[in-house]
């Protein structure tokens, strides 16, 4: 199955890479642009059929590496 | 003074951290590839700058769960010393020995150039050779050294005296304009609970010889070698 791990800065981490990215699409013009985060999405193949297992393990290697939790939440979507 | 320097893929500072090493030392540093799991008899452990495993996922995540840090955090547990610097201090937070995480610098820019550290105390053998409250030079060479901590972890650091260094002015002011990487509270440098393992952004083994343009750096050297060499004749 397929499992996409999102992980984010947590509300409140300085995210400059954002604010970079905001500030660039206001330099094209558009408006009414609030705050912008970047993120990074990583996908995820893992062996099995049962989406709640699927879900778990790749919880767990989200918690164990692809996100920092000092600094960064994550959410996991298993399709 | 037994000292090892672990190398991962990656690294590009371990030969600058050999030379100030080997001068304050005597003799070189063993030199630890980071699939070795055996780091038993020594009395220092050095993680240098670099940008191990290409910084992939976050600086130090892939270093921080290499075989060698195994063995890196067996040294942590019985009592020995670690230094960590640039991308050795993002390793020890990935790898969770010391509080905190270093962010993208605030003005998204790779900083390369010097700064000035306010030693925050002189009573650890990594500080022992310089005074507290006294301003050093070292150079810096980083992207992401902006050090980040929740409050309660802040104050933690604080309420312990486990800040090491401040970026500070020349005179030993401790400025918005001096904390180039936007740390939290200006913090360059910090130590475990036991005071044994030092992180910091800045490069202080780059300016231990004349000919690198000072020697601002060589009492941290100095000062371990002298420290490390009494516990181990006590």
């Amino acid at each position: 199955m397929k499992a996409v791990v999102t992980v984010m800065l947590k509300a409140g981490v300085l995210d400059p890479q954002g604010k970079a990215i905001g500030q660039a699409l206001q330099g094209l013009g558009f408006e009414g642009l609030g705050e912008v985060r970047a993120g990074k999405v990583i996908e995820l193949e893992i062996a099995g059929s049962d989406k709640p297992t699927v879900q778990a393990q790749a919880e767990e290697m989200a918690r164990k590496l692809l996100a920092n939790m000092v600094i960064e939440s994550f959410k996991v979507e298993v399709a | 003074m037994k000292a090892a320097i672990v190398v991962f893929p990656g690294i590009n500072r371990e030969r600058d951290m050999a030379i100030a090493l080997e001068a304050s030392v005597g003799r070189k540093p063993r030199m630890v590839w980071h699939k070795e799991t055996d780091l038993d008899g020594l009395d220092l452990v050095v993680i240098p700058g670099g940008f191990s495993y290409g910084d992939y996922l976050r600086c130090g995540a892939m270093a921080s769960q290499s075989p060698v840090m195994g063995a890196i955090r067996a040294h942590a547990a019985r009592g020995g010393h670690i230094l960590g610097v640039c991308n050795g201090f993002q390793i020890l937070t990935e790898a969770g020995l010391l509080p905190g995480a270093l962010l993208r610098n605030a003005n998204l820019r790779f900083l390369s150039m010097d700064c000035h550290l306010r030693v925050e105390r002189a009573d650890t053998v990594f500080t022992a050779q310089y005074q507290a409250g006294g301003v050093f030079r070292s150079p810096m060479a980083h992207g992401d050294g902006n050090f980040f901590a929740d409050a309660p972890t802040l104050d933690r650091l604080e309420g312990e005296n486990r800040v090491a260094f401040r970026y500070a002015t020349a005179g030993g002011a401790v400025t918005q304009e001096a904390n180039r990487n936007g740390s939290a509270r200006n913090i360059a440098g910090i130590y475990s609970e036991n005071l044994r393992v030092l992180g910091l952004m800045p490069h202080p083994e780059d300016l231990v010889d004349p000919l690198m343009g000072g020697t601002d750096g060589k009492p941290l050297f100095d000062g371990l070698v002298a420290g490390l060499t009494d516990t181990r004749a006590a």
